[in-house]
């Protein structure tokens, strides 16, 4: 199943094998056998594929059907504890009593975990500086918007300093500028705190910028893990629209044609052409074909990264597809 | 590297130190204990939390101290020779207003977390499941015992204040206390379970007053007829159905107390009973809860 090579740090913070998690109606987790390194690693899936159900047996608040993981060398069993103590969670959905201040709730929750009443403190308002709370953090958390929510929520998890920390849909119900500011925060944690992240999103595109490496699953099973760079280069696909000045006679066929001549993995998708990039080299040979066949090129530009590229890549069988008239 | 002064620079400039580690020391679970229940018992009193919740907790402790003052109060001014109110009575005469206290600031330690999903953010640290039920338990508990003990102490005060025998009034006061501090457990466990059952406020809050308010009246009917009747022992078993007429007859068994109600525990054996009763009650509510966050975690 795993096609990624070389790509996972020889250091596991995460290591499952075989994980598998029945409900009574669903396979949440399906046999999942993974490792994450440190830096920012991106869960990407489908809602309901298993990725908030795989942080809480990582954290050892959900037993496992059968298989076993570990964090940070621990395992999720029988060191749930320990595991908490070194590890952060920011859950998916709300979690914030609206009766108390920002400071307030995360002051207490950093002396639960462990810090004494003085560097609670202090850590409290470090974490709500670096996450951007200002005067606001002294007013109840009711009246704050979900921006501010879920940077509370973000500090929380973080308050501690902790080795890991999971990250679970941190982007939910956020404007494209909020997205923006938590995706930084993200990368800042990964990179300037030295904290390893884990980080789900059901978006793959948020992701690319902001992780090192990416994990998806999709129905509780893997589907690939990889580094992100290796993640883009190989799903890398151009969208390539044309048009005949002369004839008018289906180009994109003509063109299709000409890049599979060439080598080239080529899809039609509506009226446009889907070419897999193979290196740089492919620009060039689709330049080139283009000219020769004395076509006018619309545009290229490359093909913005989906969930369904992946399903897709997976699915598709060798050569040109259907939709074909050859 | 030499940069241009800009007048926007000048202006304000931000330090940013940048991420700091945590080295220090991370204390272990009986410092978590602590400060789970040091909060709790805050909120208790809406202390921490916004003014509005702090309304009620404060008003009903001043309602509780009022009768107390008053009393104290008439005890100076005129000499009484003895105590008015037995200390053992109390909490039966104010049930109203402990049930009113309990039926809010239980749901506001206990439902709040599962409504507003905090629990979540408890589990994912370091923190046993059975130590945040024990630590909030404790905390409405002890919320309770501040606000059944401190007219006890009032009134131990004003009765030393008019003369009254230390060593008596001593004696009284600590079963008094006793019989506060059971009946603070009791009520403490019985309604932490009727609030853990749901996350909506105001049907906790309803449940818990009915059933503080009704199974009193109850036993007090039930009382009242099986006494006409010359049957003191149905009487007096009838008052194991109400916390507040059972802590009652324990005082009556522990510390000798005359009984609050038309009847106390037949006997000494009648006193075990109660006691035993007691025990298994507050284990079994103990029970339930810790089975309730069991499931709760998981999801």
């Amino acid at each position: 199943m795993r096609r990624g090579r070389g790509t996972i740090s020889p250091v596991s913070l995460i290591a499952t094998r075989g994980l598998t998690k029945n409900f009574p109606q669903v396979v949440a987790l399906d046999s999942l056998t993974i490792d994450v390194g440190a830096g920012v690693t991106g869960l990407v899936g489908a809602n309901g594929a298993g990725k908030s159900t795989l942080i809480k047996i990582l954290l050892g608040l959900l037993p496992a059907s059968s298989g076993s993981a570990t964090v940070l060398d621990l395992d999720v069993v029988r060191q749930a504890t320990q595991i908490r103590s070194r590890v952060g969670y920011m859950p998916e959905h709300d979690c914030l009593p609206p009766d108390v201040s920002a400071t307030e709730l995360i002051v207490h929750l950093a002396r639960i975990s462990g810090l004494p009443p003085d560097a609670a403190r202090e850590r409290s308002a470090d974490v709500l500086r670096h996450v951007g709370l200002a005067e606001e953090r002294y007013r109840p958390i009711g009246g704050y918007s979900t921006g501010m929510r879920q940077r509370v929520k973000l500090a929380q998890a973080i308050v501690h300093d902790p080795e890991l920390v999971f990250l679970d849909e941190p982007t939910n119900g956020l404007d494209p500028l909020g997205r923006d500011d938590m995706l930084a925060l993200i990368r800042r944690i990964g990179t300037e705190f030295g904290i390893a992240v884990l980080v789900t999103s059901h978006l793959l595109g948020e992701l690319e910028r902001t992780s090192d490496n990416i994990v998806v699953i999709d129905a509780g099973r893997l589907l690939r893990a990889s580094s992100t760079a290796e993640f883009t280069q190989v799903t890398g696909a151009l969208t390539v629209e044309v048009q005949d000045p002369d004839s008018g006679a289906n180009p994109r066929d003509r063109l299709g044609h000409a890049l599979a001549a060439q080598g080239l993995q080529v899809a039609p998708a509506g009226g446009l052409l889907r070419v897999d990039i193979v290196d740089e080299s492919t620009y060039d040979i689709v330049r080139d074909q283009v000219a020769e066949l004395g076509l006018g090129l619309v545009r290229i530009e490359q093909t913005r990264h989906r969930i369904e590229d992946i399903f897709i890549a997976d699915a598709t069988v060798e050569g040109v597809p259907d939709g074909d008239p050859a | 590297m030499a940069i241009p002064p800009e007048p926007e620079a000048r202006r304000s400039v931000i330090h940013d130190i940048g991420y700091r580690k945590y080295d220090g020391i991370r204390l272990g679970e009986g410092y978590t204990w602590r400060t789970l229940y040091d909060l709790g018992l805050r909120h208790c009193y809406g202390l921490g939390r916004a003014a509005k919740y702090k309304v009620l907790p404060m008003l009903m402790l001043a309602i509780m101290l009022i009768p107390a003052l008053i009393i104290v109060g008439v005890q100076v001014i005129v000499d009484l020779g003895e105590q008015v109110l037995p200390y053992s009575r109390y909490s039966v005469i104010m049930l109203m207003v402990i049930s009113i206290f309990v039926a809010v600031q239980a749901p506001a330690l206990i439902s709040r977390d599962l409504r507003y999903r905090v629990l979540t953010l408890y589990l994912a640290r370091p923190l046993r499941l059975d130590t945040y039920v024990y630590a909030r338990v404790a905390a409405l508990a002890s919320g309770l015992f501040i606000l059944t003990g401190l007219p006890l102490l009032v009134l131990y005060v004003g009765s030393l204040l008019s003369g009254l025998s230390p060593g008596s009034e001593t004696v009284d006061v600590l079963g008094g206390l006793g019989g506060a501090a059971i009946l603070s457990v009791v009520l403490a466990c019985g309604s932490a379970v009727v609030a853990a059952t749901t996350t909506r406020r105001g049907f906790a809050i309803a449940a818990i007053i009915t059933a503080l308010v009704m199974s009193y009246t109850i036993v007090a009917t039930v009382q009242g007829i099986a006494d006409e009747q010359g049957n003191t022992d149905v009487a007096g078993y009838a008052g194991l159905f109400s916390p507040f007429t059972l802590v009652d007859g324990i005082q009556v068994a522990l510390f000798d107390t005359e009984a609050s109600t038309s009847a106390g525990p037949p006997g000494a054996v009648g006193g075990l009973v109660f006691i035993a009763f007691a025990i298994v009650l507050v284990v079994g509510c103990m029970l339930v809860l810790l089975r309730r966050y069991r499931k709760l975690a998981g999801r």
